[in-house]
């Protein structure tokens, strides 16, 4: 055996956590906390994702839904789609899952963004991975000047962390807006797509840096707005999702021209996808 | 590193001698053509080989291979493969190929399934002797090769002259009974014959220099021939199949009967295949054949060149996918060349 496969792990090889809560959110999604088994540090920057792995049925690609500075458990949140999704809704309490990670180099630019107006637009689900570093911003408030969230949701059944978003709706230190496409008799809000937020939030837009995630029709749209509200493009950052099989840039599956989206993101800065065509 | 000369007779009794103590993978006919085999005997390798229906790849990534196995609710299990072995008689533009794959598996992230592989096999690569129909190594600059290989054999006409490329090598060599240092005469035949090979193997020629592929495709993203080649493909993906550089791979969990105990396994996957990259909620973002096809042509000639930030390109002239290839658009030289010909040479 070679002296460098003697030391390196097996890259496929998955850790077990435990699963300590699940809750449906809405008819599709689930949140769910984890704490890993073993001893070793788990340590993630906003924006990184982990590979959940159901014996089998597979893996997929998820993005930790918590803030690193909630110490000794994480959280997903997984909206049952294929098998592996649907595998994890079945799931009970205590029951073992595995995972690899945390994955992928291109995070939110916690550091970057110190001492700057931060505003997050979500689109549906896209809120899940947004909300790792949301709430890492509010735990450290004071590093980061204005915080601005847009959230919009197709209709109102699939809106999900009603009480935290109720919280952020009435702090001081968030501007949170959010709006539903479709009109509903029980919605008392904004009614429209989320691009119909934008233009209200053009004083935290000023020198801030704008990070989208959500269906990928929704980014063409988002950018559209961003560009007539002139933010420049190395302040808007994109969270890709991109089919993330194997999670450590050898598979292929997820690459995006040059990039891969598992190793190079999943959280990319807009003007280094100039010479992505295929991001968009 | 020793260069030695062997007797053609001599070389077949080395060869019969390391079969009883190894696994030894050889270059046998198939038919009218040829592939690699475990070797029984030396009368089966063919070192005069054309080249072979498959490349040497699926000795360090099988077509499907055991990553790991699991017991449902009770963790993973790492499996090896930890077979020695010999692999016989690998065409120059076939190591450069296993060298690119060397760099991609360690780069970012070990690959531990296929380096134990890697390191487990002793690669002899043999200097072509007879060029295939449509082989361009020439045009890729893969003709000869240098380094990666542990021994590389040269025909000289009634002998080969051996190379050690490594310590494994020198070892592997250390055993050839009958070898003896390489006269200057037998190193200046090698050296013509190596010499013939750099132009020789050109069946389709590249109108420009390879390493200006990459700066040539910066600028044909939108060029017409990606629809008007992927008009009449099938997606079937046999190009991704019987490349020597392509390595992408798909994971897949396989459950035993007693529905407890199973592994995962990856196998090969394509890039050309309609769903490669289809995610949840049904969006696929390269749905058009047009861009799947584009996709292997950027691959091969920017950005896995840049990733490993080679000279040599992706694309090793091997000429396998023009055969595979049923409708006859997958040659990459006449893609190439079509840009050369519209966009010039800047």
């Amino acid at each position: 055996m070679c002296e460098r496969c003697a030391v390196e792990k097996d890259i496929y090889l998955p850790r077990l956590a435990t699963l300590e809560k699940k809750r449906l959110m809405n008819p599709t999604e689930m949140y769910l906390r984890l704490s890993i088994d073993d001893n070793e540090p788990f340590d993630f920057i906003p924006g990184q994702f982990v590979e959940v792995s159901i014996a089998g049925v597979g893996e997929a690609p998820i993005t930790i839904s918590s803030s690193p500075t909630q110490k000794g458990y994480f959280e997903l949140v997984i909206r049952r789609t294929g098998n592996v999704t649907n595998a994890v809704h079945r799931m009970r309490i205590g029951d073992k899952i595995g995972i690899r990670g945390p994955l992928g180099k291109g995070t939110y630019p916690v550091e970057e963004a110190k001492g700057k107006n931060v505003v997050f637009i979500c689109g549906g689900i896209g809120l899940v991975p947004q909300r790792s570093f949301i709430n890492y911003v509010l735990d450290n408030r004071a590093d980061y000047k204005e915080l601005a969230v847009l959230l919009g949701t197709k209709c109102l059944s699939q809106r999900f962390f009603h009480s935290e978003l109720d919280v952020w709706s009435h702090r001081n230190d968030i501007r949170f807006m959010e709006t539903i496409d479709q009109t509903d008799d029980c919605w008392l809000g904004n009614v429209g797509v989320v691009t119909t937020l934008i233009p209200k939030i053009e004083k935290e837009l000023e020198s801030a840096l704008v990070f989208i995630c959500g269906p990928p029709v929704m980014y063409k749209f988002v950018l559209m707005a961003l560009q007539e509200a002139e933010v420049p493009k190395e302040r808007i950052f994109l969270n890709l999702e991109r089919k993330m099989k194997c999670g450590v840039g050898k598979c292929g599956h997820c690459q995006i021209n040059n990039y891969y989206a598992c190793i190079d993101g999943p959280v990319f800065r807009y003007s280094d996808l100039r010479i992505a065509p295929e991001a968009i | 590193m020793r260069t030695v000369t062997i007797d053609k007779n001599a070389f077949r009794r080395f060869v019969d001698e390391i079969i009883k103590r190894q696994r030894v993978i050889g270059v046998c006919a198939k038919g009218d053509r040829f592939d690699f085999e475990q070797l029984e005997s030396a009368d089966q390798l063919r070192l005069d080989y054309d080249v072979t229906l498959q490349p040497p790849k699926k000795y360090f990534l099988p077509p499907v291979e055991t990553l790991l196995t699991f017991e449902v609710g009770d963790g993973y299990k790492s499996v090896y493969d930890d077979t020695p072995f010999v692999l016989l008689g690998v065409h120059p533009y076939d190591m450069v190929a296993l060298n690119q794959l060397d760099t991609l598996f360690t780069q970012d992230n070990y690959d531990t399934h296929y380096m134990k592989r890697r390191h487990n096999a002793t690669i002899v690569a043999c200097d072509v002797v007879s060029p295939s129909k449509n082989v361009f190594a020439s045009s890729m600059g893969t003709a000869t090769v240098k380094d990666g290989f542990d021994v590389l054999l040269t025909d000289i006409g009634n002998a080969f002259v051996m190379e050690s490329g490594s310590k494994k090598g020198d070892r592997f060599i250390a055993k050839a009974q009958g070898a003896v240092d390489s006269s200057e005469k037998d190193l200046q035949a090698r050296q013509k014959i190596q010499a013939e090979n750099e132009k020789r193997l050109n069946n389709h020629k590249l109108k420009c220099e390879a390493s200006y592929l990459p700066k040539l495709l910066e600028r044909a993203y939108d060029h017409p021939v990606w629809e008007e080649k992927a008009k009449t493909c099938f997606s079937c993906g046999s190009c991704n199949l019987v490349c020597p550089t392509c390595y992408c791979f798909n994971v897949q969990d396989d459950v035993n009967w007693d529905f407890i105990s199973g592994k995962r396994q990856r196998a090969w996957d394509g890039c050309l295949l309609d769903g490669f990259t289809k995610v949840a909620g049904e969006h696929e973002f390269r749905k058009k054949r047009a861009d799947r096809f584009r996709h292997r042509l950027y691959r091969k000639c920017k950005y896995v060149p840049e990733k490993i930030s080679s000279q040599i390109m992706s694309c090793v002239g091997c000429g396998r996918c023009v055969g595979a290839c049923l409708p006859d658009i997958a040659n990459p030289v006449k893609v190439y060349n079509r840009l050369v010909d519209d966009l010039g040479i800047k």
